[in-house]
């Protein structure tokens, strides 16, 4: 069964949706969309980083991503101007990433598979990853949910508590980072902060508890995963691109309930 | 033993000194305010004494093991995060439905369990914040201006609540406010605090301390007057008041 192709990328969707689905809904409570963009496009500097060491693909994207998420969750903490300092690295690492990926002509014609995702390749070994650090994020944010949950609320609340509201940040902050070094191949650099919010806003309307919200984003991904996974084969378009339309369109449909 | 005290405490924000030399200690079951005006330093004196605020000079000393419920000033949920009341009362520890119920009963907002948290009213808000405090069985609260988004019936109303709570449960409160008339009659014990401490004692000594009227100006002394006739109707259980002693100042 995991011969085929669509099987594959199908049974990908669904797994980085697992990830996420609940680690979208603390970047949208937290208001970090913009920190998630930033360790998404450091990705593509990453991908740069491993070939030119010859080291794998997601060890270089996983280590960059971690590396910008880190700086970016310091740099936050020492109280920057974040909009700012988070669109001069964000975009920088982009741009670095892909002037640093042009001196490997091999990968230069292979570059839109990074930036949009290529999940239709993905290859047994890929998808037993991709199902790995889904996992792995799941289990982190599970592990530590009730503290995460009380430091998204209020850091005081949760001082008073005895928690350490920056060990629950470096938790997101490294979450983060798997999740994108995972969904690199699936929906691409550009892309991976929109399957991390949109799912999560769309839940939003239908949710009355943080668990209903991450647990509906999950299945919404899922949905559009596969959904995306159909249009891209329907009408020949590109697949990481045709996902985040599916989602972008269940959100609407949702948001038009939430006025009503 | 004092549940909790300061030694010689400082706070400083970089080169700013907020909190000079603060010595002071909650023992069990009293009701302590730490009053003062807007700026001179008394959220972060709590905060210091929560260890959310490092300290750069002197301690704070808690009883081992000491439990405290902490109701901050106010809680200010993103409207993307859908939390319920009963959800939000147990983080961040879980609590049974039952003991839920008892502490929402407690504090007048029995069956609100299912509203959503963002759609409660401040006062609302803040019995939620008592409840969920009042949850972890603590031997001290501490409450930062916990009426400071309420009108005045409902701040006279959340007081009397806390006296209630201290009656029933014997729990020590420590709480900061910078409005002098409700805290004063709540009160068995307050602190002035201007970056120092001004005075300390009770409400009756406070309130004729010289410093006390530097800090607050002679206006608030009929202010003071007129709320304790008003609040010795409210209140027929044998708590000292005294009316005859606020005329004597101008």
């Amino acid at each position: 069964m995991l011969d085929d192709f669509l099987v594959r990328a199908g049974l990908a969707a669904v797994g980085l949706s697992l990830a996420t689905g609940p680690l979208g809904s603390f970047v949208i409570w937290r208001r970090m969309a913009y920190f998630g963009d930033a360790t998404a496009h450091a990705a593509v500097l990453g991908v740069a980083l491993a070939l030119a060491t010859d080291l794998p693909i997601g060890l270089g994207t996983l280590t960059v991503a971690l590396a910008m998420a880190v700086t970016v969750a310091g740099l936050s903490a020492r109280g920057w101007a974040m909009d700012t300092t988070l669109g001069v690295l964000a975009h920088s690492a982009l741009a670095f990433g892909l002037v640093a990926v042009s001196f490997f002509p091999t990968v230069r014609t292979d570059l839109s598979s990074y930036l949009f995702g290529d999940i239709l390749a993905v290859s047994r070994l890929e998808l037993a990853l991709v199902w790995l650090g889904a996992l792995a994020v799941l289990a982190l944010l599970a592990w530590r949910w009730q503290a995460l949950l009380t430091a998204t609320l209020s850091e005081d609340l949760a001082h008073a508590a005895g928690l350490r509201p920056n060990r629950e940040r470096l938790i997101l902050v490294i979450a983060l980072a798997l999740v994108v070094a995972v969904a690199l191949k699936i929906v691409g650099a550009l892309l991976i902060a929109a399957m991390l919010i949109i799912p999560a806003a769309a839940a939003r309307s239908f949710a009355r508890t943080p668990e209903a919200m991450a647990a509906l984003a999950i299945a919404v991904g899922a949905v559009s995963g596969l959904g995306g996974l159909g249009l891209s084969l329907w009408q020949d378009t590109p697949t990481g691109p045709s996902i985040i339309v599916v989602a972008a369109g269940l959100f609407a449909l949702t948001s038009l309930r939430h006025r009503a | 033993m004092s549940l909790i005290a300061a030694d010689h405490v400082c706070v400083r924000f970089g080169s700013d000194e907020v909190l000079h030399d603060i010595s002071l200690r909650v023992d069990p079951g009293e009701i302590v305010t730490i009053l003062g005006p807007n700026g001179s330093g008394k959220s972060t004196l709590l905060r210091a004494l929560l260890g959310i605020v490092p300290v750069a000079e002197g301690r704070i000393l808690r009883e081992a093991g000491l439990r405290v419920g902490y109701v901050p000033q106010k809680l200010t949920i993103d409207r993307t995060m859908p939390i319920t009341v009963r959800r939000f009362l147990s983080l961040p520890t879980r609590v049974s439905d039952a003991a839920a119920a008892e502490a929402l009963a407690r504090v007048g907002m029995a069956g609100q369990g299912g509203e959503q948290m963002t759609t409660l009213s401040g006062g609302q808000q803040q019995r939620v914040l008592l409840a969920r405090a009042l949850l972890g069985k603590p031997q001290l609260l501490m409450l930062d201006e916990p009426t400071s988004g309420l009108d005045q019936p409902g701040e006279a109303a959340f007081y009397r609540l806390i006296e209630e709570v201290r009656t029933q449960t014997g729990a020590a409160v420590l709480m900061v406010s910078h409005d002098l008339h409700v805290v004063m009659a709540a009160s068995d014990r307050v602190i002035c605090l201007n970056g120092h401490i001004c005075c300390e004692g009770t409400p009756r000594v406070v309130s004729t301390a010289p410093e006390y009227r530097a800090l607050f100006g002679l206006g608030t002394q009929g202010a003071l007057a007129l709320y304790r006739h008003e609040h010795d109707h409210d209140h027929k259980d044998g708590h000292p008041h005294h009316h005859h002693h606020d005329h004597d100042h101008a």
